[in-house]
């Protein structure tokens, strides 16, 4: 290969071969690690690092080129709102910028206003809060957009949070604000927030986040919720293909390939077909339901934590069970993982590392950093990022 | 109707600032002023926005002013045009300028606020002396800082008249609730008694109706007749039975007047309560109400908002905070409160607290009252 065509190649690669970590559980939505990450990771590595965090957060960290960014938010009612990024390799703070919550903040005391994970299309970051304020920044923290979804329609708010993390498909931000009473989904116009459609929602408390199918033209959005899966086109709302069965409100759905596993009666696997209209049902088992974190993928194989902390390693394709290993709890946090490893931390701080690919799972490794995480990592170019309410660790091996 | 999320009403003299302006600055500040809900505006402020890289940190009390007559949606644009500009231009800022800009309460509280914030992390020392002169602000986020102080000045002494003396004084100028509570347990460890109901301006005597049926939560939607007349006297259908209005009153410091008192613990139902404020005068007002189950409140006959959530979290003081325009003489208040299908324990709660503050979260009191 001549070297023109290598920087045509390289100009056109994804944003995440670059070692970014897009959006909520990595680009693709399934805590998959494209690279590879050392199971040696923690703090005592020179280019580790600690950085204190305002008030308090638990959306996960995203990675853009040579930024991590967050949010966090502070104040007696937490209706202040933190948009920050961090130098990954000092771990200075880049910039921050400050909001003022428009919509209502009241949470549980688990959560907080600054549960939603950023998303980005490697250009620009878009931030959603509990209050349903969404805020669109490029990555010098140049505003470019901002909306208030509670201020233009009062009653979309949940009083124990809302925690759905925005995607971004065909140039348009999906926002699902799905909750008891004004129940629906937004698209807005990447370049200028205004309002693409909106798309009245099943009504019911949803603290999950949509996922994205398929890639480029071909991109569909799944939005999960107490009724089942609805796939629709990103640009227009509109249904594509419905599954009616049911789904959880709490851990996601995961995505591989045109295979989608959805929290529902255990977990379901569905199969999109190629003609973007109708699904196939590929397998279906009550024992592999998820407890509060999402599914994460690992080659052929996935991986599911259920409400007793139990980690169980199943085959995409059928269902079938590998193997059973029972973690430290509780958890909240999703897993990621690498062709070999699978990470993931509990509500008491401890990251622990599984062994992955035998006939069992074992966990080789422990991380204590001894804060309550609530959160997923974040992984690039060989460090994982977490957060607690006030800190953000950067870990190296 | 609106949620209030700002304390202080929006002034108009923001025009005349923007006058001073020319150019891109001030098609900036249009654009960013007109910012409305749903999206409208968006498309001008992405489009003035780079204006913002020709101001520097002389142009910060213009924006400040500017947020004047901003909404949330255009606080929010204008707060971060500051805040680009204050990483630009380093240490600089005009002091002078900020500081006279905080004492001039003509200016809206959340503009006054971000004021301080800025002297704060410019200036900390300067923002630590101004503090305590706070202490009556109307903008409740300042006010309550210089509380802060004193409760955590009454935290810190170990002489209990000071103690008490400092928690006192917070207690009679605190507005928010946590900050009143702190308050107000110190105080009752130390003997004294503490009427919360007066001084938060609960309203706490009430003539309830019901239960009605709200089998399948329908009864939220469904019109009963005290929601097109209140007559105290009339007597209805109920879910089960005929139901008549009855006065009940509630001795919780809070105000919550638990309907499961008067009705008994049963599900899908709802009920109306319905009591009057005499105001001496015409006045905007806010209405707090706190509920973990979905109600509907009216003020003389207008709706003013309706929440249809049941048992997401517990019920809060000051949970909704609505603003509403008291007219003089006798306001008629009517609350609508359902109860789901629910069974767990969690789910038995079926309450309501209300009380009607001014803007800056004084307890407003109806002039009839005994309180």
């Amino acid at each position: 290969m001549n070297s023109s065509i290598i920087a045509v190649f390289v100009l056109f690669l994804p944003f995440s071969l670059f070692g970014n970590w897009l959006s909520f559980r990595g680009d693709n939505g399934n805590g998959i690690i494209k690279e590879d990450l050392s199971p040696d990771i923690g703090l005592e590595s020179n280019s580790s690092w600690e950085a204190k965090l305002p008030g308090r957060g638990l959306s996960s960290p995203i990675v853009v080129e040579d930024l991590v960014f967050l949010t966090a938010s502070s104040g007696p009612k937490q209706e202040t709102l933190h948009v920050i990024a961090f130098d990954i390799k000092s771990g200075k703070k880049a910039w921050e910028r400050k909001f003022k919550a428009t919509g209502r903040t009241v949470c549980h005391e688990k959560t907080c206003v600054a549960a939603p994970t950023m998303v980005s299309d490697g250009k620009v970051v878009v931030a959603q809060f509990s209050s349903n304020d969404v805020f669109c920044l490029d990555l010098k923290g140049n505003l470019k957009w901002l909306r208030g979804l509670t201020y233009d329609y009062p009653n979309a708010a949940n009083g124990l949070g809302m925690s759905s993390s925005p995607v971004i498909a065909k140039g348009v931000l999906v926002a699902q604000v799905e909750n008891d009473a004004e129940s629906f989904t937004a698209g807005l116009n990447l370049k200028n927030g205004t309002t693409l459609w909106k798309k009245d929602r099943p009504r019911g408390a949803n603290w999950t986040s949509p996922t994205v199918l398929g890639r480029g033209n071909k991109q569909q959005v799944a939005l999960q919720s107490m009724k089942g899966i609805a796939v629709i086109d990103p640009e227009t709302g509109k249904d594509q293909w419905l599954y009616e069965d049911g789904a959880s409100t709490i851990p996601s759905s995961t995505v591989s390939g045109n295979t989608i596993l959805v929290p529902s009666k255990g977990l379901t696997a569905l199969q999109a077909r190629g003609d973007g209209k109708s699904h196939t049902q590929l397998w279906r088992d009550n024992k592999l339901g998820p407890g509060t974190a999402s599914p994460t993928l690992s080659g052929d194989k996935f991986y599911v934590l259920n409400k007793a902390n139990v980690l169980t390693c199943a085959e995409t394709k059928s269902g079938k069970i590998i193997w059973r290993t029972r973690m430290k709890g509780p958890m909240s946090g999703s897993p990621v993982s690498t062709k070999d490893h699978l990470f993931v931390f509990n509500e008491e701080g401890l990251g622990q590392v599984v062994q992955l690919g035998g006939e069992e799972g074992k966990t080789i490794r422990s991380i204590e950093l001894n804060e309550t995480i609530l959160c997923s990592p974040a992984v690039s170019e060989g460090a994982l990022y977490i957060r607690s309410d006030n800190t953000l660790w950067k870990l190296s091996d | 109707m609106k949620i209030s999320q700002n304390p202080l009403i929006l002034l108009t003299f923001g025009s005349l600032v923007l006058c001073q302006l020319s150019g891109q600055e001030q098609e900036l500040l249009n654009a960013l002023t007109k910012v409305g809900s749903k999206g409208t505006g968006n498309e001008q402020a992405v489009r003035a926005w780079p204006a913002v890289k020709k101001l520097n940190a002389s142009s910060i009390p213009k924006l400040l002013e500017a947020m004047n007559q901003a909404n949330d949606l255009g606080d929010n644009w204008i707060r971060s045009a500051i805040s680009e500009i204050m990483d630009r231009e380093g240490s600089g800022f005009p002091e002078d300028k900020i500081l006279s800009f905080l004492k001039n309460h003509g200016n809206t509280g959340s503009s006054r606020k971000l004021a301080f914030e800025i002297i704060r992390e410019k200036k900390p020392d300067l923002a630590k002396d101004l503090t305590p002169k706070f202490i009556d602000d109307r903008e409740p986020s300042l006010r309550r800082l210089a509380v802060g102080d004193l409760l955590e000045s009454a935290r810190k002494t170990d002489e209990s008249k000071r103690a008490k003396a400092l928690y006192k004084k917070a207690l009679s100028k605190g507005r928010e609730v946590d900050q009143i509570k702190e308050a107000r347990d110190a105080l009752e460890k130390t003997g004294e008694k503490i009427d919360l109901q007066a001084l938060m301006g609960f309203l706490v005597k009430w003539d309830t109706i019901g239960p009605f049926d709200n089998t399948d939560r329908k009864g939220f939607g469904k019109e009963y007749p005290p929601e097109s007349k209140i007559d105290l006297q009339a007597t209805y259908q109920g879910k089960n039975e005929k139901a008549k209005w009855s006065a009940f009153s509630t001795p919780d410091p809070f105000g919550m007047l638990d309907v499961n008192l008067q009705y008994g613990e049963i599900k899908e139902v709802l009920a109306y309560a319905h009591t009057t404020f005499e105001a001496d005068s015409a006045q905007p007002a806010q209405f707090r109400i706190g509920s973990k189950n979905a109600w509907k409140l009216w003020l003389n006959g207008e709706l003013l908002f309706a929440r249809d959530e049941y048992h997401r979290g517990k019920t809060r003081v000051d949970q909704f905070i609505i603003d509403g325009q008291l007219k003089k003489g006798t306001n008629v208040i009517l609350v609508k409160v359902c109860q789901n299908e629910q069974t767990q324990s969690w789910t038995k709660q079926w309450e309501f607290c209300l009380r009607v503050t001014d803007f800056s979260g004084t307890a407003l009191h109806s002039v009839n009252s005994t309180k």
